[in-house]
């Protein structure tokens, strides 16, 4: 079994970059802790640093620029704590998935980051990232970044890592990054570099420790206490189709010999889905087919709620609007948001309309009753009792029926809502 | 087969996540998005493991990574998330990771209307991968097609090692139906297959299939390199050397050899030479069309694309043995005619589309000039 985690000698880099640095140092580290190499997973991903991979003999997972970290915690949580995934990213990378890194953290999975920045993207040319101290030059501000940096430890820090640390990439700095691979839960070290190609060429005179001084980045450590992240222990159903009530059938006969769409119209909060949904049943509890579907603003607690039903004693394929053979309407926003709708009923067709609205001009036979009197969270209720004694289609029997089997006949004023339509 | 009747009443979302898990998908990673809020609720009734993403690029990052170590994950989304995704997808794709990517189409472009159902999304799905690779889709138009192929695209995963994305939509992903679910036949979950031996395991070397052997990321016994940049078989990065453009070419065949040989549709013959395509919740306007269209004493053939991309051979051969075509789909430019036909459509073949309502099966009737 191979023990070392580097497979040679003659590293991917540029002469005098602090990659050699970082690569070198991991793998001290590592084989300092006698960890199996094949518990380690890099995950790296584009910029130099990621060309590592193939000088490695652990496992190696190669992603997108700056997704490295969020790609790291998934390998993460799928693994055991025994496992240890180490990624490697870049000062640009570590600006493009600085939402990974600070969920990671936030999360505290069990995940070491190692920030090689050397304050520019280094692949592309020597642009600034996120990471580049004010002041320092590069190819594209040659006078010196105008804007400020971010500190990423601090950052990281703050969104709850347990172990964070910076350190000057000179050296040897092997035990900090023992200490991040050690540490349960999440832990980043920020290597300081300069890239030896743009870096030094855009700051000829610059020295490394001056420049994270003069930026005012502390060579410290920072820890937390947190429990390390775990994937939650959930209890689960065991099928979601069982989960679903069964609907027995009566032996009645079909009222329908065709598809009739049903329309209920009113406001948000008044049960107007809940209504289709009872009537649905009651359909289904007839024999028939049904389809069912809502219709809401995005704030689904105010304004219209809209619910399309279509009944029918044969399969039903378009499910879409068409010109509905029944409407309920119970309240101003069922009303104004349904006007053409009502407005474009047949002679067939029959309106259940509350009296507090308005009548529409419409072709359609006008049941105008006071469907709000007992309640507006009972008012969709009541014109559906009002629509199965004037339709047939279903029976205010079987209403009451699903509503026992949904442990709902208490919810609402059933013999009040049946004594007055006797009248 | 004598079962007892289940009535109960359902929506696509609740079947398909059934039926994925039934099949072997353990874990959902979620991020909230209309019109795919039900299947998040339901997968977190029913996976095993599930966790919420903080945005849909984290989403498919998670599930690469989980992939990576053998979970075989699942989320649903619509197209604003699903563009935040496209990256991460070459990215599992070219890594050759399992997994399910749940497309529910509403109205764009952009954020659209989150509440109106649409078919806006199978031209970007023809040339979501870089190098215009095809990626498996399947869409599901009837409760049955949820449940049969949701589980054939966990195997198709599995099998091709590389995402696959099903294909809904509002419409019909969020409408309840009333169904006997005893008519449901039993998914048989699927087995994981693992590279054995002590012989030194190379990443992406494949056999026949085109398909290489999996071994999950941090195993005991194998090294094992995954990368999205172009590789050769043993995963190292290479510039466009003959074995790296081998393997790159090996994922476009690998698809569609295994679509010519496992593709779903259905054919409803006649004797006609008209035929009608459609595909998803259209598919039901255009069923219903072809009905109308019988009572009036005019037949015509009846095709329903299941397996819609990459359009396997034998869609094609049957597409292209008539002499009248009529597409029915629910946005405004024929996307699937044109992936079909080619951007100028021959005068033989028609396109009958809507936009911010459903098609509707006299639309057809009347567009379809039959």
């Amino acid at each position: 079994m191979e023990t070392k985690i580097l497979n040679t000698g003659n590293l991917p880099f540029c002469k005098g970059c602090g990659h050699h640095g970082i690569a070198q140092n991991t793998a001290k580290a590592i084989e300092n802790m006698g960890l199996n190499i094949l518990d380690v997973v890099f995950v790296t991903d584009i910029g130099c640093h990621g060309i590592i991979d193939k000088s490695l003999n652990a496992h190696t997972v190669h992603g997108l620029h700056g997704r490295s970290v969020a790609l790291g915690a998934g390998v993460s949580m799928g693994l055991p704590e025994n496992k240890k995934v180490i990624v490697f990213i870049g000062d640009g990378g570590a600006t493009i998935g600085l939402q990974h890194i600070l969920e990671a953290a936030r999360l505290n999975v069990n995940l070491t980051v190692v920030v090689h920045n050397n304050f520019l993207y280094g692949m592309t040319g020597g642009q600034l990232s996120g990471l580049t101290p004010k002041g320092f030059n590069t190819i594209i501000t040659p006078n010196g970044s105008p804007f400020g940096e971010h500190d990423i430890c601090a950052l990281v820090h703050t969104a709850g890592a347990n172990y964070v640390s910076r350190v000057l990439g000179l050296g040897d700095f092997s035990s900090t990054i023992q200490k991040a691979i050690e540490t349960p839960g999440f832990s980043l070290v920020e290597v300081m570099e300069i890239c030896p190609s743009y870096g030094v060429k855009f700051n000829p005179k610059r020295k490394l420790q001056e420049i994270v001084e003069a930026a005012n980045k502390p060579i410290k450590t920072w820890t937390n206490n947190r429990e390390p992240f775990r994937f939650p222990e959930r209890k689960i159903v065991n099928n979601l189709l069982e989960k679903t009530q069964t609907i027995e059938k009566l032996s009645v006969e079909k009222n329908l010999n065709k598809q009739i769409q049903v329309v209920l119209s009113g406001s948000a909060g008044e049960g107007v889905q809940l209504a289709a949904t009872i009537l649905c049943k009651a359909a289904v509890k007839h024999g028939y087919n049904i389809t069912q579907k809502g219709t809401y603003p995005v704030t689904v607690g105010v304004g219209f709620s809209n619910a399309e039903v279509n009944i029918s004693p044969n399969e039903i394929h378009f499910h879409g609007l068409s010109n509905p053979e029944y409407m309920i309407v119970t309240s101003q926003d069922g009303y104004d948001y349904s006007k053409k709708t009502m407005q474009n009923l047949s002679a067939n067709s029959i309106l259940f309309l509350d009296q507090s609205l308005p009548l529409p001009e419409t072709k359609a036979n006008v049941v105008v009753a006071d469907f709000r009197s007992k309640g507006v969270k009972n008012a969709v209720i009541t014109a559906l009792f009002s629509f199965a004694k004037k339709t047939n289609v279903i029976s205010t029997d079987t209403l009451k029926t699903i509503l026992s089997e949904m442990n709902m006949l208490e919810k609402f004023p059933i013999v009040e809502i049946e004594k007055e339509l006797a009248q | 087969m004598n079962t007892i009747e289940k009535e109960v009443i359902l929506d696509d979302s609740r079947v398909i996540m059934e039926s994925l898990a039934q099949a072997g998908a353990d874990t959902y990673i979620g991020y909230p998005i209309t019109p795919s809020n039900a299947m998040y609720l339901y997968a977190s009734q029913r996976f095993q493991y599930m966790l919420p993403a903080p945005d849909e690029i984290s989403t498919l990052q998670y599930m690469s990574g989980l992939a990576a170590v053998g979970h075989l994950p699942v989320t649903a989304t619509s197209f604003p998330g699903f563009a935040l995704m496209l990256e991460s997808i070459n990215m599992a794709y070219m890594m050759e990771l399992p997994m399910i990517i749940i497309l529910t189409q509403r109205l764009g472009p952009a954020t659209g209307t989150a509440t109106a159902g649409a078919q806006g999304d199978v031209a970007l799905l023809r040339g979501m991968i870089s190098g215009g690779h095809p990626i498996p889709v399947v869409c599901p138009s009837s409760i049955e097609d949820c449940w049969e192929l949701s589980a054939k695209a966990v195997q198709m995963a599995v099998k091709l090692r590389c995402p696959v994305v099903i294909l809904s939509s509002k419409e019909r992903a969020n409408t309840n139906r009333n169904f006997d679910i005893s008519k449901l036949k039993p998914i048989e979950p699927i087995k994981r297959t693992y590279h054995e031996g002590k012989d030194e395991y190379i990443p992406y070397k494949y056999n026949d299939s085109l398909v290489p052997e999996f071994l999950p990321v941090s195993n005991n016994e194998h090294q094992v390199r995954i990368t999205a940049s172009t590789h050769d078989q043993k995963g190292i990065i290479q510039h466009t050397n003959e074995e790296a453009m081998r393997n790159t070419v090996r994922l476009e065949m690998k698809i569609n050899n295994y679509i010519d040989q496992h593709h779903f549709y259905y054919l409803n013959k006649k004797g006609s030479d008209t035929l009608v395509v459609s595909y998803g919740i259209t598919a039901n306007a255009a069923e219903e069309a072809v009905l109308k269209l019988e009572q009036q004493g005019k037949k015509v053939d009846f095709l329903i694309v299941k397996t819609l991309l990459p359009v396997a051979s034998k869609i094609n051969d049957i597409i292209h043995s008539y002499k009248k075509i009529v597409f029915a789909e629910d946005n405004i430019n024929g996307q699937y005619a044109k992936i079909i036909f080619g951007d100028r459509l021959p005068n033989n073949v028609s396109f009958v589309g809507a936009i911010g309502k459903m098609l509707s099966p006299n639309e057809i009737i009347e567009g379809g000039k039959f």
